[in-house]
């Protein structure tokens, strides 16, 4: 140990205000402060307050769903020209919302970039709650959702398979991979801090919930060896899934030959979309809550930083997209996507497309400011508003584009009715039952990795 | 394998290499070895080397491998009780005890009859599936649908005959089966028999029979019953003090009081469009609105279809008070208000003065004489019809395309005055008993003439006959159910006279009773049977008619063996139409030698659905012009008021189909409004008025949010009626239509929640001004309407992205098609490889389906939607879920308006828009679960049952053409629907997609018909539902793979086009663009 003590990962001035990880914690204070919250910390009333009304949503959730399973999908708005709505344009959002963890935890973890400790895991939780909330629009999106099961390719008496050529077939593999890939991950991630919950909880009931989750984690070195090799492993799987899932969404409108739709930059534009909306909604959550469990120590400024400027960059590939596409309505000289682009920017929906503009490309501009990127508030607001703009994007998309194609006779509008809002705001309700859930009751941080970067942790050669 | 035998094939292992090793290599056993196992190497070892490890087993070749794996894994789980069956509900299954006879189950049957709906009966051909009517078709033998002589070419028509419709026609199967229908005679709401009813009868007849009848009143509809007639002749004569009155809100009253002016007296008049070049049309809209409708638009548009051997197509001139079908179809339509009309038909007459456009008009029709037609609509003034008929006597064209008869009514009256008369003897207390038969008159009669309740009390007793328990009902003591057309037996006349005897399809469903059965209460044989009754008039006929002949072949009905073309099967009747018979329109049977065998002409009578020659005979007359030189009426509104011009609804005539789901979901053609009726104004008159300037937006689907006018007549009685802005109507001119605003008469009719449907224009409908009046104040309300249409009406000054840039509806001149480069029909590149089609065999390629439709020929009549329905059980879904566009209709009729100025369209044309069956149909790739796939013949099918309703489809099809169930929109649970469908075509149930078959169980009759006849089915044997309905033959549908087709030839036209065709979607529904016939020296 040399004379001064030295900050670990301290790369350079820029970062001297912000380390990964406040300097004062040990081992044993890390592992005290993360799991007190789930073991010792009394639930607080405002806990109960939030997963109330979460819950009550939930219920409402399921009250759209069983109406409409019981009475069918004509209790939302879609219609024909407009027969995809709110519904898909939500599965788009709550899945584009579910890349942040993935890519937080597999594409960081492969770039070796420390910082990701810190918030993987509540990345990766969120993840997987999105996607859960987006599993469940394909499905209920149909007419007869009861049959939903003929989309997987299953023995059956009619001998027939599923159609591959199908963008929403495609998607069955894409989504239900991605799901289980992240639940593993996310899983396997938490089988070292289950352990330690095991050993530290008093209640009888916890032990054994925890032990058993724990799957009989003893912490030896055979044990950290195989996790590491499987953890690597999961992380390099769920790498290409990242790019995969949300090209492979972007296919069912880029298939289609509606103008609006039929664009060879629909890939890229819905992965950075997706990338951006995750970032957004990963801070969105992460600034209360560091606030709340006081967990300042460890989601540092540093991360806000680098998310914030994750964000900035995601938002100038979607601006550019944006672009693009009305560049290409232009330049192709078809007049379908000519009138497209213009019906956009001067239909009965041009308000969406502008507020779209102001929210994705305009809003991000201010991150290029320190100032603001260190403003707790200023960030917390441009989330929000980037979170509503990448809902309007997936509006503009899905809704501008069919509900004026080719033939003027067939044109009309779509309005979403009281159940498309219902089972929105039910989905909402529901992710955040999961996370508050989430957040009692499994540590929302990596204790173990987290120790990893502790000066402690480090080993002298 | 089981664990003893790895244990023995180990052991056997074993023991072959330790017997090696000791026999020192003797056997023959392998000096260098890789592996024990090789060393072992024998036959007893390979086996088990194959057993033991099983990607060595053999391969199963079998080229169905994969499915029959799937089927026998599948099975096994079913069988394993996981989830395969499911019980069935027990069904019972009444076999026939006595079989009908020629009923063949699951084959149908087609029955001749007529279809007396609008004034003139339209011959049909019922098809009975099980001996329940489930739809109606044009009956091809009869004369009026026989093609006419002056045409040969089978390009252009039919030569089978041909088996037009309406919409009203189509619809009735709709009304046969309607629960709402009254369903039991009462008496003050009790319910009673038909015997106490009589008896009642009788001993108010006995009261009346002293005095001569003087206290009964008879009000019927306008009567084109034979029977009905005698009967009636007969009831008077024996009560010679009862008086007969007729009263229907849309009359031919102006018709006839113009004959009477220029001919001296009233008369039938048939046109023969196929001879004309010329037409005018003053205010008729005769391609699409009057009883003879299907007979005129098929003549009409046989001289208009542009083909080799008819390049000078006719030209069409439409003078109007308001946009109609005829005008859209015209080359030149001028829409003017009601009051200058006359003195435009004075200068036309003239052939000078006027608007600029008439002498160039006027020299046209001129230089076209004996081949012209001008035609007056039946809602224009006397003088109008008296114009008409002295141009056309000037023209010369009586006698070679303007024919005059008889009339059609038994007992042609001023119905105006009629329902005076009727109306002063029930306020002189002068009537005691007063029967109404059919009608609604107290919802349909005039303001000035209405039969309230005040005016009904004061007959003693009321009885009224009708098929729904009405407004005239509920104002009556006794009401009686009226049977069905398709329940009836009786007689009527077509529009040229032609007698058709009509036969029941079936049972009174409900117990109702015809109007001879009504009237014959009143005669000395009160209890006969309507069968009876029409039979004994005929006998009496035929035999005061007929000296004896040998007998004609006896003819049992109809039972046609194709169930999809509707064909009679005896193509023995030799029909010549138009006949001038000698004895005065009476029938008479013209077999080469007559027959007194009544039996036999009788039965095939009613066999072929007429009677043969019974046309009325032509009569001649000199015009008399005298009448038109009283100077024009002025009828210049006093006050500046807007004029108001007042129309029959275009879907559901005066009221009486209100309760007809089919037609009030039918869109409108021009304003494509269901479920309303709307006050039509100008946009500048509509800016005026409510101060807006399109019809209102659209936030949820279709639906359009109109103001709403105040309409109050000098009395203050008022409706209030949603503004909708037509292109094309003349300013300061509202049209209002009747039929809506029903109170009472079924579930439809009066809408729900007590609110009625649309608004009432009976309440300020006058007799002295029935359809145009300028008495009306217009009064601006705060109130705004909904309205559901099936086609958004966008604000046409859009001149950046305007429909017009798009290439849908082709429509040019004559002149421009002439000089027009020939369309160069280029082949877009594609990476889709062509569809593999297999051929039958080496020389019978298979068949491919395919449409031709000439929007030349479209009328917009929509009888294609409502065949459609009616055929393909397309469920009605209601206003709010139009409004949210989702109606169901497969076939639809798009209306595009031509240029910018919405007050002066430069044209309006009518695009029919049924699937493509596309042959690289986007829709098909993108169904994850094969639901709807390319058949062998090119079809795009559609397999309800694998639909899981991911609406993918829909989204892609450029057409928009699918329909979705969002809620179970078929009527599962009424006992009487389910009678009404067709067997052949599923009933869809919520959640699937459905859309255009090309009526796929009418291809696939035809092609087991000829499949059992070993050979290929014919061109023009299969005839899907649009196609046999259409009254111009616009639809022409068949096989595209035989050259010689009529469609493959038509399709070869230089005027077909693929519709978004470079969209590469190669669809086999093209078009055939639309030609105007522009007169050169009219300025546009």
């Amino acid at each position: 140990m040399a004379d001064e003590p030295q900050e670990p990962y301290m790369e350079g001035p820029m970062h001297s205000t912000h380390p990964v990880i406040d300097p004062g914690l040990t081992f044993a204070s890390v592992t005290d402060k993360i799991s007190s919250i789930v073991l010792k910390r009394r639930t607080s009333l405002a806990w109960f307050f939030g997963f109330a009304i979460s819950f009550a949503l939930f219920q409402l959730m399921l009250l759209a769903i069983t109406n409409l399973v019981f009475v069918g999908i004509g209790l939302w708005g879609v219609n024909v020209p407009v027969a995809w709505g709110i519904d898909i344009l939500n599965f788009v959002w709550w899945i584009g919302i579910g890349h942040a963890g993935t890519l937080i935890s597999a594409i960081l973890l492969l770039l070796r970039q420390k910082w990701r400790t810190s918030i993987n895991r509540f990345a990766e939780a969120m993840t997987l709650f999105a996607v859960a909330q987006a599993g469940m629009y394909p499905i209920f999106h149909l007419g007869r959702p009861w049959l939903a099961y003929w989309l997987f390719p299953y023995p059956n008496t009619m001998g027939i398979w599923p159609q591959f050529r199908s963008p929403l077939m495609w998607d069955v593999f894409a989504v239900s991979t991605y799901a289980t890939v992240s639940a593993m991950f996310w899983f396997v991630g938490l089988i070292p801090d289950f352990a330690t919950l095991r050993d530290r909880a008093k209640s009888k009931v916890f032990q054994m919930i925890y032990g058993l989750l724990a799957m009989g984690w003893r912490g030896s070195a055979r044990h950290w060896h195989r996790y590491e090799t499987a953890y690597l492993l999961l992380a390099g799987l769920a790498t290409p899934l990242v790019l995969s899932v949300h090209t492979i969404v972007s296919f069912d409108f880029a298939v289609g030959i509606i103008p609006g739709w039929h664009a060879t930059i629909f890939p890229p534009y819905f992965v950075a979309g997706a990338i951006y909306a995750g970032f957004a909604m990963v801070l969105l959550l992460t600034i209360p809550l560091r606030k709340f469990y006081g967990l300042e120590g460890f989601i540092t400024m540093r991360h806000m930083h680098n998310m914030a400027k994750v964000m900035l960059a995601t938002g100038l590939i979607v601006g550019y997209g944006y672009m693009m596409e009305a560049f290409f309505g232009w330049y192709s000289g078809n007049k379908y996507e000519r009138y497209m682009i213009w019906n956009r920017m001067h239909g009965p929906y041009a308000l969406y497309y502008w507020a779209l503009i102001l929210c994705n490309i305009i809003t991000p501009q201010f991150l290029w400011s320190k100032k603001i990127r260190s403003n707790l508030l200023a960030l917390w607001i441009i989330s929000f508003v980037v979170s509503i703009g990448m809902w309007l994007e997936r509006f503009v998309i899905v809704v501008t584009s069919l509900h004026r194609d080719f033939l003027p006779s067939s044109w009309g509008m779509y309005q979403p009715t009281q159940w498309d809002w219902s089972m929105f705001i039910g989905t909402i309700g529901f992710f955040f039952t999961l996370l508050f859930l989430f957040i009692r009751f499994l540590p929302m941080i990596s204790i173990f990795e987290m120790r990893t970067i502790l000066p402690e942790a480090e080993v002298d050669e | 394998m089981t664990d003893s035998d790895r244990h023995i094939n180990f052991q056997l292992m074993r023991d072959h290499i330790l017997a090696m090793e000791d026999g020192k290599n003797t056997s023959g056993g392998k000096q260098y070895w890789r592996s024990l196992e090789e060393l072992a190497d024998s036959p007893a070892f390979q086996e088990f080397v194959v057993r033991e490890y099983p990607q060595q087993a053999e391969e199963w070749h079998d080229p169905i491998e994969r499915r029959t794996f799937i089927k026998l894994m599948g099975a096994s789980l079913a069988l394993a009780g996981l989830s395969g069956c499911v019980f069935q509900p027990p069904e019972k299954i009444v076999p026939y005890v006595k079989q009908p006879e020629e009923e063949v189950p699951g084959k149908a049957l087609f029955f001749a009859t007529a279809a007396p709906l609008l004034g003139a009966a339209l011959p049909v051909l019922v098809r009975s599936n099980e001996g329940r009517p489930t739809k109606i078709e044009g009956n091809p033998d009869h004369p009026n649908n026989r093609p006419s002589d002056t045409v040969t070419n089978n390009l252009v028509q039919d030569p089978r005959g041909f088996s037009a419709t309406d919409i009203f026609t189509q619809a009735s199967v709709l009304s046969l089966y309607d629960p709402d229908r009254s369903q039991t005679l009462t008496y003050r709401e009790d319910i009673r028999t038909w015997t106490a009813f009589v008896g009642e009868m009788r001993t108010a007849l006995d009261e009346q029979r002293a005095k001569q009848g003087a206290g009964i009143r008879f009000l019927t509809e306008t009567i084109i019953s034979p029977t009905v007639g005698a009967q009636m002749k007969e009831l008077l004569q024996a009560l010679p003090q009862a008086k007969w009155h007729q009263y229907e809100p849309a009359n031919a009253d102006n018709a006839r009081a113009g004959a009477v002016m220029a001919l001296g007296q009233p008369v039938n008049i048939t046109y023969k469009f196929d001879l004309a070049e010329r037409v005018l049309s003053l205010d008729s809209d005769f391609l699409s609105a009057i009883g003879a409708s299907q007979r005129y638009a098929h003549d009409f548009m046989v001289k208009r279809r542009f083909t080799e051997e008819n390049k000078g197509i006719n030209r069409l001139y439409v003078v109007e008070t308001t946009p109609t079908n005829t005008g859209a179809k015209a080359d030149h339509e001028w829409c003017v208000k009601p009051s200058q009309f006359e003195g435009i038909a004075r200068a036309l007459l003239a052939g000078t003065g006027g608007p600029e456009w008439v002498a160039a008009v006027a020299k046209d029709l001129n230089q076209h004489k004996g081949a012209s037609i001008v035609i007056a609509g039946d809602q224009q003034s006397p003088t109008i019809h008296a114009l008409a008929h002295a141009m056309n006597s000037a023209l010369g064209n009586i006698g070679k395309t303007v024919f005059y008869s008889d009339p059609l009514a038994v007992n042609p009256v001023d119905q105006r005055q009629s329902l005076q008369d009727l109306v002063a003897d029930l306020d002189g207390g002068r009537v005691e008993l007063l029967v109404i038969v059919g009608g609604n008159p107290v919802y349909t009669t005039p303001v000035d003439l209405k039969l309230d309740f005040e005016r009904l009390q004061k007959a003693k007793l009321r009885v009224h006959l009708s098929q729904y328990k009405d407004e005239t009902s509920q104002l009556c003591h006794w009401h009686v159910p009226e049977a069905h057309y398709l329940e009836s037996w009786g007689d009527a006349r077509s529009y040229d006279g032609t007698i058709s005897i009509l036969q029941p399809l079936i049972q009174p469903l409900y117990d109702g009773k015809t109007v001879s059965e009504l009237l014959a209460v009143f005669s000395d044989q009160y209890d006969r049977k309507p069968l009876d009754i029409v039979r004994a008039f005929w006998q009496s006929h035929y035999q005061s008619q007929t000296p004896g002949a040998a007998a004609a072949p006896v003819a049992k009905a109809t039972s046609s063996n194709n169930s999809a073309a509707p064909q009679s099967a005896t193509a023995s009747t030799t029909a010549t139409s138009q006949t001038t018979n000698a004895s005065a329109g009476r029938p008479v049977p013209t077999s080469s030698s007559t027959s007194s065998d009544f039996e036999s002409w009788w039965r095939k009578t009613i066999h072929d659905g007429f009677v043969p020659n019974s046309a009325l005979p032509t009569k001649t007359f000199s015009v008399r012009t005298e009448a038109l030189n009283q100077p024009q009426q002025t009828t210049q509104s006093a006050n500046g008021n807007f004029e108001i011009v007042i129309r029959t609804d275009p879907s559901i005539y005066d009221g009486r189909f209100a309760n007809n789901g089919w037609l009030q979901e039918l869109p409108k053609p021009l304003t494509k409004v269901t479920w309303d009726n709307v006050a039509v104004v100008s946009p500048n008159s509509a800016y005026q008025l409510a101060g807006v300037r399109d019809n209102g937006g659209s936030t949820t689907g279709r639906e359009h949010y109109v103001p709403k006018v105040d309409l109050v007549d000098p009395q203050g009685r008022t409706i209030r009626a949603p503004l909708w802005i037509m292109p094309g109507q003349p300013d300061e001119v509202i049209t209002i239509y009747l039929g809506f605003g029903r109170t009472v008469g079924g579930r439809v009719a009066s809408g729900i929640n007590g609110q009625p449907v649309g608004y009432n224009a009976y309440a300020v409908r006058t007799s002295y001004e029935p359809w145009f009046t300028s008495s009306l104040q217009v009064r601006k309300t705060t109130e705004q309407h909904l309205l559901a249409t099936t086609q958004l009406h966008f604000n046409m000054e859009d001149p950046n992205f305007s429909k017009e840039e798009r290439d849908i509806v082709r429509s040019q001149t004559l002149e421009q098609f002439r000089n027009s480069q020939k369309e160069d029909k280029e082949e877009h590149p594609t990476i889709y490889p062509e569809y593999p089609y297999k051929a039958q065999a080496e020389n019978a390629p298979n068949y491919a389906w395919g449409m031709a439709i000439d929007l030349n020929n479209c009328t917009g009549c929509n009888a294609c939607t409502i065949a459609c329905q009616a055929e393909n059980n397309i469920p009605v879904v209601g206003k709010e879920q139009v409004a949210r566009s989702r109606e169901m209709h497969w076939i639809r009729v798009d209306t595009y308006f031509k240029g910018f100025d919405a007050s002066h369209p430069e044209a309006t044309s009518f695009m029919p828009v049924p699937c493509m069956h596309c042959e690289n149909a986007p829709c098909e790739p993108v169904c994850p679960v094969h639901a709807t796939v390319h058949s062998a013949e090119g079809l795009n099918d559609m397999v309800y049952n694998r639909c899981v309703g991911t609406k993918y489809c829909s989204n892609n099809c450029p057409y928009k053409v699918r329909r979705f169930n969002f809620f179970l929109y078929n009527d599962w649970d009424t006992p009487t629907y389910q009678l009404m469908r067709n067997p052949d075509v599923s009933v869809r149930s919520r959640g699937v997609m459905e859309k255009c078959t090309y009526c796929v169980q009418r291809i696939q009759a035809v092609k087991i018909q000829s499949e059992i006849e070993g050979r290929r089915a014919q061109d023009g044997e299969i005839v899907t539902a649009c196609q046999a309905v259409c009254p111009t033959e616009a639809i022409v549908f068949g096989d595209v793979n035989d050259p010689n087709s009529r469609v493959s030839k038509i399709k070869a036209s230089e005027r077909n086009y693929a519709l978004l065709g470079e969209l590469n979607t190669k669809p086999r529904t093209t078009y055939l663009s639309e030609l105007k016939n522009l007169n050169p020296e009219i300025k546009a």
